[in-house]
């Protein structure tokens, strides 16, 4: 009994110096490597940041751009309401299709369900530009341009994103609950609505807000279907309109120093109203958590 | 509705046998359960007694790929004939389950009402009346009458537990179904609940599972015993009869092996 103890007491023993140095070493890559990816980031922001706001001003943000790029003066507000409406509709449209889907995907299973999961997989690596051409051939060719069009696109891009986000989550809420509403006599259907969805909330709007993010800064498929209006503040989705991206492109490949101010301005606002977003949304969700009768 | 609702039910379990995959978990199993009394299903890990339980209130069809041959009547009436209601069936049949599952969106007074908002059996409203019974019966009305309104996961693990027993019992169902109620917890915890156990089958008819033989010999009025001839093999009813006739004088050699310690 005392020898084995006693030689793989001092195996380990040997082992140590080096288990240490590999562990102190691991522990410096790791740090490194995340301080890297923090500076990264921290460095796109700042220069974002630095750049957008030697423009951005009220100016900016309730004027249109000038009829001449390379006057100085003007703004984005057509490109930040033609945004918020063309995002705002695809989310509309995106979202009860995407959770729905996931829900017949985790819940219900099935071959069709497993069709889903493959085909989800599958758009998620489309090129974005590829769906713009796609909603291009089948509507813009016979209707024209139009921020519906643009919706359309942009709702087709986040589909595939918020059914995985959102299937993700539902498989994470523990069986045991699923069973435990089934085992008090609640139907199936009421589990998923009353139980599952809300357990699995915070999960899905944090995949929703992530789908959101990635549509409004789409600009390839936009150049398909909204193609932009740089002229006048256009709210009504059936005619062609303007998006923070595509404003944000067609100022920068000016080579006019004025609309690169606008650009920089462009892709400031972009990240601030995700951001603004964002946190409203996962504000929002966690509210919610504990909901009572009263 | 559930239909006459005071009544504790009889169970009958006719030639029983269900699979996973096609793979028989339990095998053959002819049992009564008498209403009133609290039955204890023991034996070792793999015997099936957890999916004999569940196939009781029919949850066990609710797994992927699960089924099953032969009959359980509750009262007379096989759950599993056609045009039976597995939704009404899950009301008449309760269940507790190994973990205490408080539902994490809600408040402790809205897990209990759980069953029957969600059910339709009853409007929005605060029904704290329904509540506060459903909280007596499984003895934890005086610790929490102050915190219905807490998330349900701010209780203690006991707690949570008893909780989820007056879930079960709010439903008024005839039968409660319990699958190791007690593996999570403390013994004191587990001393509870054992008088709980011991009180509601005043009204209810009570099937336990459990690893812990002493509590199978305070609980139960009749244990039956299950066991596998060999890992992968269906488990099978060996024994069962009067509790005290189990541990004292057990008619088969394996089932005197289990409860003496030698297998399992």
């Amino acid at each position: 009994m005392a020898a084995p103890a006693s030689t793989s007491a001092s195996a380990a023993r040997r082992g140590l110096p080096r288990r240490l140095s590999v562990n102190t070493a691991m522990t410096v890559v790791l740090c490194l490597v995340t301080a890297g990816v923090v500076a990264l980031l921290l460095w796109i922001l700042g220069y974002v940041a630095g750049q957008g706001l030697k423009y951005l001003g009220p100016m900016f943000l309730t004027h249109t751009p000038p009829g001449d790029p390379s006057q100085a003066g003007g703004g984005f507000a057509n490109g930040i309401v033609g945004s918020l409406v063309i995002v705002g509709i695809a989310t509309g449209l995106s979202v009860p299709v995407g959770i729905a889907a996931a829900v017949h995907m985790v819940e219900y299973r099935g071959r069709l369900a497993r069709a889903c999961g493959f085909l989800t997989d599958v758009l998620i690596g489309l090129p974005s530009i590829v769906t713009g051409a796609f909603v291009y051939a089948l509507w813009v060719a016979h209707f024209g341009f139009s921020g519906l069009a643009g919706a359309v696109a942009l709702g087709l891009i986040m589909l595939p994103l918020v059914i995985r986000a959102t299937a993700e989550v539902l498989r994470l809420v523990p069986v045991e609950l699923r069973e435990a509403s089934l085992a008090l006599g609640v139907s199936r259907a009421r589990t998923v609505m009353s139980i599952v969805l809300p357990t699995a909330r915070s999960g899905i709007v944090t995949g929703v807000m992530l789908a959101v993010a990635r549509a409004m800064g789409e600009t390839a498929p936009l150049l398909l279907t909204a193609l932009g209006n740089d002229l006048f503040l256009e709210t009504n989705p059936t005619r062609r309109m303007s998006t923070l991206s595509l404003q944000i492109f067609s100022n920068a490949i000016t080579g006019f120093a004025t609309a690169q101010a606008r650009a920089w301005a462009g892709t400031l606002t972009l990240v601030v109203i995700v951001l603004v977003l964002s946190v409203g949304a996962r504000l929002i969700s966690r509210r919610g958590i504990v909901r009572s009768a009263r | 509705m559930t239909p006459d609702t005071t009544a504790a039910a009889r169970i009958d379990v006719v030639n029983l046998t269900a699979f996973y995959h096609g793979q028989p978990a339990v095998a053959d199993v002819d049992l009564v359960i008498e209403p009133r009394q609290v039955t204890a299903l023991i034996g070792p890990s793999g015997s099936g007694k957890s999916t004999l339980l569940r196939c009781m209130n029919g949850l066990h069809l609710t797994v992927p790929d699960a089924s099953l041959t032969g009959q359980v009547l509750l009262d007379d009436a096989d759950i599993y004939a056609k045009g039976s209601n597995p939704v009404e069936i899950r009301q008449r049949v309760g269940m507790v389950f190994q973990r205490a599952t408080p539902f994490p969106t809600m408040s402790v007074r809205d897990n209990v009402l759980a069953g029957l908002h969600l059910g339709r059996r009853l409007g929005r409203g605060p029904h704290d009346d329904v509540a506060e019974q459903a909280l007596t019966k499984a003895g934890l009305w005086q610790e929490v009458k102050d915190r219905l309104k807490a998330p349900a996961a701010s209780l203690s693990g006991g707690q949570q537990q008893r909780m989820c027993i007056a879930r079960a019992l709010a439903v008024e169902p005839e039968v409660l179904l319990m699958d190791e109620p007690c593996a999570h917890l403390d013994p004191i915890s587990t001393l509870t609940i054992e008088d709980l156990i011991r009180e509601i089958k005043e009204t209810y008819t009570v099937v336990i599972v459990t690893h812990n033989m002493q509590q199978a010999a305070r609980v139960a009025d009749t244990t039956a015993f299950l066991t596998m001839s060999a890992v992968g093999e269906p488990g099978r009813l060996v024994e069962v009869g009067p509790t005290e006739r189990i541990f004292s004088s057990p008619r088969r050699q394996t089932t005197e092996d289990y409860i003496s310690g030698k297998i399992g």
